[in-house]
């Protein structure tokens, strides 16, 4: 998605080198950890098998994110504290079966393709 | 490769709206007039100000406050996930506004004109960190009605700052302060938009 003129996904350093956890796309902030409240999670991949390491809390996170959803709703819908769903989806990153995307940044505000898409989304409710 | 992006299927990316002012001023009604199921709850568990969130192996040591923030989503397209949050006012959880706020399309701060002093720390809060908000004046029975010119001064709105009134129980109400606030945030930092 180009929706701004910072960094696009041509930017992704191999992972050799950066764990790619979350791309930056040109945020002027420190990050604040791996995953921002808002970053959005979606399960991919076959289901782990029972070897796989994981908690049921895991498997939790990846039935929810068989959808898209965010840190938020997973932390609400689990009854879990953001900060632990933020740990537990960088375990499920780590073994590829989520995958995320960080949400609009500071830099994406002045992206007026994004104004219009919320006007129009806000009409039709 | 391993991370080959072009195989995943699209995620859509978050966009926020902080809905800010006092206790009891209809956050949690906004919220939930516009979304899409009941308000959701989260809690942040927040060290410190001055200690950095990203390392956390350190977090156990730090000096920590839990908050409880109410919010809602409603999908707009294949693109784009908008989040309303509702916050707490009051100045003792301006660290949890500044996270909410980095990236923020804006807030909107609800006056109760029962209570107008209420919503002073969020106009002065958005206004230095440069938020884009408009102010919405929430019409409780029995409250003291002013003019949205009498709130504008009360409040010392500069003159560009949209008002309106509102009823946050209502869908429609609820969501023409959302639109007002976008169009207003979209003159300010990208170009105007119908
Ligand atoms: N009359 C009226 N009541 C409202 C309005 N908005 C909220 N309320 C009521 O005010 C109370 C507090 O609202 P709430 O959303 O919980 O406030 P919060 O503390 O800001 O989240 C609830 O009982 C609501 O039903 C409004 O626009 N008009
Ligand atoms: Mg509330």
């Amino acid at each position: 998605m180009n929706t701004t003129d910072g960094p696009t996904d041509e930017h992704w350093i191999d992972p050799e080198i950066i764990r790619p956890y979350v791309v930056t796309r040109g945020r002027t902030a420190p990050t604040r950890g791996r995953f921002d409240l808002i970053s959005m999670a979606l399960a991919i991949g076959p289901p782990p098998g029972p070897d796989a390491g994981l908690d049921p809390e895991h498997l939790s996170i990846l039935r929810l994110c068989r959808e898209p959803k965010s840190v938020a709703e997973i932390a609400a819908h689990l009854n879990l504290p953001a900060g632990t769903i933020r740990v537990l989806l960088g375990d499920l990153f780590d073994r590829e079966l989520v995958s995320a995307q960080e949400p609009q940044s500071e830099v994406d505000m002045r992206d007026v393709k994004m104004y219009r898409a919320v006007l129009d989304g806000l009409r039709s409710l | 490769m391993a991370f080959d992006r072009s195989e995943r299927p699209r995620l859509p990316r978050a966009i926020k709206i902080l809905v800010a002012g006092g206790f009891g001023a209809g956050k949690t009604t906004l919220v939930g007039a516009v979304s899409e199921t009941r308000p959701l709850r989260t809690e942040e568990v927040l060290t410190d100000r001055s200690v950095g969130v990203d390392d956390l192996s350190n977090v156990e040591a730090k000096r920590t406050t839990t908050v409880a923030m109410d919010f809602g989503r409603i999908t707009l397209n294949d693109e784009y996930v908008l989040y309303l949050f509702g916050t707490p006012g009051q100045e003792r959880f301006w660290f949890v506004w500044d996270e909410l706020a980095e990236g923020a399309l804006g807030a909107v701060i609800l006056a109760d004109t029962r209570r107008l002093a209420d919503c002073f720390p969020s106009v002065d809060y958005f206004e230095r960190r440069g938020t884009p908000f408009v102010v919405a004046v929430n019409c409780f029975e029995g409250a003291p009605s002013y003019e949205l010119a009498e709130v504008r001064l009360a409040l010392q709105l500069n003159p560009e700052i949209p008002i309106v009134m509102c009823d946050a129980r209502k869908r429609d109400s609820s969501r023409e302060v959302l639109i007002t606030l976008v169009k207003h945030s979209a003159r300010l930092r990208a170009e105007p938009v119908g």
